[in-house]
């Protein structure tokens, strides 16, 4: 093999190499932090069983929030209309975290409890997250929910 | 009536650019020198029709014209003057008014500063900005018209979206737009070229300039987004890796690789093809970026439009222009043989090369954690989001390599080095980088690994930089200028550097506690004593608020007072936490109120951010490298220069 042939070879196999490095860590790290989004009665269902972290999705029971008094631990329930999941929270929530309105929290279960690390609460009252609102099909008509719009969500870290 | 004028300046502004694009392409294909000559008075006309557009609407918004639908959804009686005219691009059909009004500001400019191009480059540049024009008007006039009459006219408007009422959304959209749009023009001269069938290295000279500015303002745009979000959202970070945020940076790094390629072209003659590709892949990113925001398919806060029409038709114009520009790059990319002087392993070319390589692996990197969970909803594998983690992973480990060799650029010549040069002019500095670095992983309080890695990085480049710098400025008695081009790059690059400490430190050091405080109660945290006076009602032009007081206190003697807010706007009653900022060079202490508890009690976070101002510092410095190294003479002398290629730039004698 002449020298040009052999450079070019060795310039092919490292590229190869990188490339192929370059995807199984895109590939591991993506596994390691996607979050699926489920609602309660699905994870009663048992369909969230393989995810340990998972987001859940629905609407904040009425008169379920409930926060202890002289802390920051709040519990209330999230609803898709067919089921209901307990949540605990501890910390601030977003400023348009409400009852009856929707919410996307991400955590995992404890014991029948989704315990939740981060609150995403709806933007106004003419929005629902889009994926929720997928989600939940038949079940916000149910709630009387107008239907997903314009508006933004917000976090609570 | 004023409504109207403003629609018919808008169709016309369109109908300009039809002819702007059409005239000017088809005479540079012929050699019809009449119809080239269209460009620059087309370019000169569709700035004023797009600007008088633009001044009507914000009329509008100034005068409270509550018959206009767009100003009666986002204005209102009460919204004070000065929200009035950054209210007009609050959503989403003024923002695009903006966005195609910027567009033409830098038509005009190119029109104006290309006199030393030949007609058939301008005629080609300038038409391509007319398609793209073209587009963007179309797509305002069809799907997102401003000027949509709202008749009986509302009493009342339903007010800016209160997280938009702040003087830092005055000027982020602006300089965003600026920066997505400047990459128009390094697009349109990659086009142009194509068209004509060869990169002259000499145009190439005349874009630098242009895509230095338009990196420069897109920085600006994505550091006051990251400075509003730290002081207004009330959560105390800087970085989301939100889908909206990756948006805008994804331009920014190809950007950024696309300024290091253009310097390799012009000066050496090699990567050509991966120059033109870049340009493309920038400016489609920033359409990509322009898509996501506002077409709705995003959760986020900018996500204002979800209208099917307009999601569909940005899609369309997306795959027109860049399944265009590919075909044409693949039908007319530059051969092989016109690659430009032959390099070393071991060379300044290779350096950028792996510059390039690992910026624009970033960017993939990041366009694929964004479009993945679209992708995921598009072929029904769930709904699935992806989390930061992915991105600051996948991030440090492709910046690392790019820190670490980021200082062997300047020093190494181009086309051949000797590896042990560089390597004994840097060694004594990353000897010294790595001592500060183990000094700062025993100091630090927490965090160790972090806080060493952001003064390891940040002292290696700085040190490495302005190693550089010395030599260059003790070899000026020998006759070689010190450039404003490395003027700039010092700038950025001590830029990079400022930014490392910003984000690293505080990511390592900052401290937070997010506690339910009874009036006169204190929270300590990092030294300080944080004292919760209670909370008063107080009324603001168009909110009600509660106040809170927190007096600090450092070492038992008071030290500053701040007052956070939590408002509700009396429009929508939304309910917004205004953060309280006590600034400092070497620490930030941030308090926001979270929710009354009851008995004058409140939840309250506490965060002590360290270093945090410098990471928009850092980007300040980098946006300052930029435009200081468009201001090069040498980028101006296009006319004189009669050879294709330019005689080697002076490299930097290395020290003995």
């Amino acid at each position: 093999m002449n020298p040009v042939r052999r450079r070019r070879l060795l310039w092919v196999i490292a590229l190869v190499v990188a490339a192929g490095l370059a995807t199984a860590l895109v590939a591991m790290a993506l596994q390691r932090n996607i979050a699926y989004l489920y609602t309660p009665s699905e994870v009663l269902r048992g369909e969230a069983g393989e995810h340990a972290r998972f987001r859940l999705g629905g609407m904040v029971a009425a008169d379920s929030f409930k926060r202890a008094p002289g802390s920051l631990d709040a519990t209330f329930r999230v609803t898709d209309g067919d089921a209901q999941m307990p949540v605990k929270y501890t910390g601030i929530l977003p400023d348009l975290f409400r009852e009856k309105q929707a919410v996307v929290a991400t955590g995992r279960m404890e014991g029948g409890v989704f315990v939740a690390e981060t609150i995403l609460a709806k933007h106004d009252e003419n929005y629902m997250p889009k994926e929720v609102a997928d989600k939940m099909g038949m079940a916000h008509k149910k709630h009387d929910v107008a239907a997903p719009g314009a508006g933004a969500a917000q976090e609570a870290k | 009536m004023l409504g109207e004028i403003g629609l018919v300046a808008l169709i016309l502004a369109l109908l300009v650019s039809v002819l702007q694009a059409a005239l000017p392409l088809a005479g540079a294909q012929r050699g019809v020198a009449p119809w080239m000559a269209v460009a620059r008075p087309a370019a000169y006309a569709q700035l004023a029709l797009v600007g008088f557009a633009f001044v009507i609407l914000t009329h509008g918004f100034v005068t409270q014209d509550f018959s206009l639908l767009y100003v009666a959804e986002n204005s209102n009686s009460l919204l004070p003057l000065m929200y009035r005219y950054t209210a007009v691009w609050g959503a989403h059909e003024g923002s695009l008014l903006l966005w195609a009004l910027i567009l033409a500001v830098w038509t005009a400019a190119v029109a104006r500063f290309s006199r030393s191009l030949p007609d058939t480059v301008i005629a080609r540049v300038l038409g391509v900005m007319g398609l793209v024009s073209a587009g963007f008007l179309a797509f305002l006039i069809f799907t997102s018209n401003p000027f949509l009459r709202l008749l009986p006219a509302a009493a009342e408007g339903r007010d800016l979206n209160p997280l938009l009422q702040d003087p830092g959304m005055i000027i982020h959209p602006p300089m965003l737009y600026l920066g997505y749009v400047g990459f128009s023009v390094p697009f349109a001269f990659a086009i142009a070229a194509l068209l004509d069938g060869k990169i002259d290295a000499r145009w190439l000279r005349w874009t630098r300039p242009w895509t230095n500015v338009a990196w420069a303002f897109l920085t600006l745009g994505i550091a006051l987004g990251s400075w509003w979000a730290y002081y207004e959202l009330g959560w105390g970070g800087w970085w989301f890796w939100d889908p909206v945020e990756n948006a805008s940076f994804m331009p920014w790094l190809a950007g950024a690789a696309l300024l290091h390629s253009q310097a390799v072209t012009e000066k050496r003659g090699s990567f050509r093809g991966w120059t033109l590709l870049l340009a493309i892949a920038t400016f489609s990113l920033s359409l990509l970026g322009t898509f996501l925001v506002r077409s709705g398919v995003l959760t986020s806060v900018h996500a204002f439009a979800a209208d099917p029409a307009r999601g569909l038709f940005i899609l369309i114009f997306l795959g027109i222009v860049v399944g265009g520009s590919l075909l044409l790059y693949a039908l007319k990319a530059p051969s092989s043989d016109e690659a430009g002087k032959p390099f070393e392993l071991f060379s300044r070319e290779t350096l950028l090369l792996a510059n390039n390589l690992l910026l624009s692996t970033a960017c993939a990197m990041v366009l694929l954690g964004t479009l993945y969970p679209l992708l995921a909803d598009a072929l029904e594998l769930g709904k699935i989001s992806v989390g930061p983690p992915y991105f600051a992973l996948m991030f440090v480990l492709l910046m690392a390599p790019l820190v670490l060799l980021l200082p062997f650029g300047p020093i190494t010549r181009w086309q051949r080095e000797q590896v042990s040069k560089p390597l004994a002019m840097l060694l004594p500095w990353a000897g010294f980088a790595i001592a500060l670095a183990v000094v700062a992983y025993f100091m630090a309080p927490q965090g160790p690994v972090k806080v060493a890695a952001g003064v390891l990085g940040a002292a290696w480049v700085l040190f490495g930089t302005a190693r550089f710098v010395w030599t260059r400025v003790r070899s000026q008695s020998s006759g070689q200028r010190f450039t404003a081009e490395m003027l700039g790059m010092t700038l950025a690059h001590f830029g990079v550097a400022v930014f490392l400490v910003g984000a690293l430190l505080t990511e390592g050091l900052t401290t937070q506690r997010e506690v339910a405080v009874a009036k006169g109660h204190a929270v300590e945290l990092g030294g300080y004593s944080f004292r919760f006076d209670g909370a008063a009602h107080s009324q603001g032009p168009n909110y009600e608020a509660d106040r809170g007081t927190v007096t600090v206190f450092r070492d038992g003697k008071p030290f500053t007072v701040m007052h956070p807010e939590k408002r509700a706007y009396a429009s929508g009653g939304q309910v917004m936490t205004e953060a309280a900022i006590a600034r400092g060079f070497t620490r930030d202490l941030y308090v926001a109120l979270g929710e009354p508890l009851g008995d004058g009690a409140w939840a309250l976070r506490v965060h002590i951010k360290p270093f945090v101002r410098w990471i928009w510092a850092g980007a300040l410095l980098m946006m300052l490298g930029g435009f200081v190294t468009a201001t090069d003479r040498r980028f101006r002398r296009v006319a004189q220069v009669r050879e294709s290629l330019p005689a080697n730039e002076p490299t930097p004698e290395p020290a003995r």
